[in-house]
């Protein structure tokens, strides 16, 4: 058995926390300047500029890339052969409060749907856990804003509709969205399971890296043919059209009853903020 | 290089353009969903109302010695009912992110005031624009409270003119 002391866990949540909100990943950035080439009108080419100039600001420590600075959401992978003498959610919300507290991070969290009384600490955070073989503890981490969270969407198709009926699913949310979620977006699709899983899938497809595909062939498929179709929209940059919508398109599957179809879509603004740290 | 400078006429809003950056340099007034909810209730705003700018932000915390904390727009769609009796009482410009329903643009028009957004996700460049702040009101709603901030060459781009046009109108559409 292998012990992994409490204080590393809070200690590594809140550092990963207070990273992320400053530094946007390289693949990120290569990604901006990419889609700043490829415009065409100036208004679209000054909000990637924008973008730009931005993350060089904020990597100086100084001023975090957003005033949105989210509410967390950590997928957590506990090997067998680790043993906890504490509940380690709580150790993981310890280091939730402590990177909005000394991080100076906004706190965006409230107790209830209509009093909305905020918590002050940023906590609690969402946490889903899962027991795998091994002695690592892998916690994926996110702070998710709300912008693009707010444009999400879950629908169970039949499972007629196919790869057709997802398609037009997918279009038709990013259609609704417009500049709403803060494009040029990441979008994350979880297909099967039930009306939670594909919830849970979309949300996980959002932590892949930038320029990976699926491995499985008729995935990968609509995943390229979803982008294509997703920057053809002419949403563009913050809505002021474009050629750039999506920067990516990440889809996971999972296995589901014979009767359904879930489709979730989980839409990720240009600041993707995420991190995965291995103990 | 389009620029204004609070507070707002009529008459400097009329040859702003959907699609074209506009700096605003002056006094600025925070608000968004909370805030709004007290401004139209209140009979005496914390404010002059009339040729103000609204914008719809709320930063993170500042740290010891700085002006602000980050500063980018939040969505300005949930703003959209609440915006309408604030125009009636002189509100000439609002800064935020993304679209707008028909019901907004309409009354915008008729109050002809006018509509900008400042790039979302932008919080650190766009706080470095921001010179002083002072808390007006409602400190209790935290990042959510009214204050007064100087900008300086506060970049935005205009998204509802005065003559009907916006800037997220697609070329194909």
């Amino acid at each position: 058995m292998r012990k992994v002391p409490a204080e590393q866990v809070k200690k590594s949540v809140k550092e990963a926390l207070i990273r992320m909100n400053h530094h946007l990943d390289d693949s990120l950035l290569t990604a901006f300047r990419k889609a700043r080439d490829k415009e065409r009108r100036e208004v679209s080419k000054s909000i990637l500029d924008d973008l730009i100039e931005n993350q060089e600001i904020a990597k100086q420590g100084v001023f975090p890339l957003c005033q949105d600075t989210g509410m967390v959401v950590m997928f957590v992978e506990i090997g067998h052969e680790l043993t906890m003498d504490y509940s380690l959610e709580d150790v993981l919300n310890q280091g939730v409060k402590e990177a909005y507290e000394e991080g100076f991070l906004r706190k965006s969290v409230v107790k209830h749907p209509f009093r909305r009384e905020n918590t002050s600490d940023n906590t609690p955070a969402i946490v889903h856990f899962k027991h795998v073989m091994g002695d690592q503890l892998r916690i994926k981490i996110a702070a998710k804003g709300a912008g693009s969270e707010n444009m999400s969407k879950v629908g169970i198709l039949k499972p007629s509709d196919g790869a057709e009926g997802v398609k037009k699913m997918v279009r038709n949310a990013i259609e609704e969205a417009g500049g709403r979620p803060c494009p040029p977006i990441i979008v994350g699709i979880g297909l099967g399971g039930n009306l939670e899983k594909s919830a849970l899938l979309a949300k996980e497809a959002l932590f892949r890296d930038l320029d990976d595909e699926s491995d499985d062939e008729d995935i990968r498929q609509l995943e390229r043919e979803l982008y294509k179709e997703i920057n053809a929209l002419d949403i563009g940059p913050m809505g002021v059209g474009g050629e750039t919508t999506c920067l990516a398109v990440k889809i996971n599957t999972y296995p589901m009853h014979i009767a359904s179809l879930p489709v979730a879509i989980n839409i990720q603004c240009h600041a993707s903020r995420h991190e995965e740290v291995i103990l | 290089m389009k620029r204004l400078t609070p507070p707002i006429s009529e008459k400097s809003l009329e040859s702003l353009q959907a699609g074209e950056k506009v700096f605003i340099t002056g006094t600025v007034y925070t608000a968004r969903d909370q805030a709004h909810i007290r401004l139209v209730d209140e009979k005496r705003p914390p404010f002059d109302l009339r040729g103000s700018i609204i914008y719809y932000v709320g930063p993170t915390p500042a740290k010891e010695g700085q002006i602000v904390g980050s500063s980018g727009p939040t969505s300005s769609y949930r703003m959209d009912e609440l915006a309408v009796p604030l125009m009636e009482r002189g509100v000439k410009v609002m800064i935020g992110k993304g679209d707008r329903s028909e019901d907004f643009h309409k009354a915008m028009l008729l109050n002809k005031s006018v509509y900008l957004i400042a790039t979302g996700g932008a919080a650190a460049l766009l706080a470095s624009k921001i010179k002083s702040r002072k808390l007006l009101a409602y400190e209790e709603l935290g990042p959510e409270a009214v204050y007064e901030l100087q900008v300086e060459d506060f970049p935005c781009f205009v998204a509802y003119d005065l003559h009907g046009n916006s800037i997220f109108r697609r070329a194909s559409g």
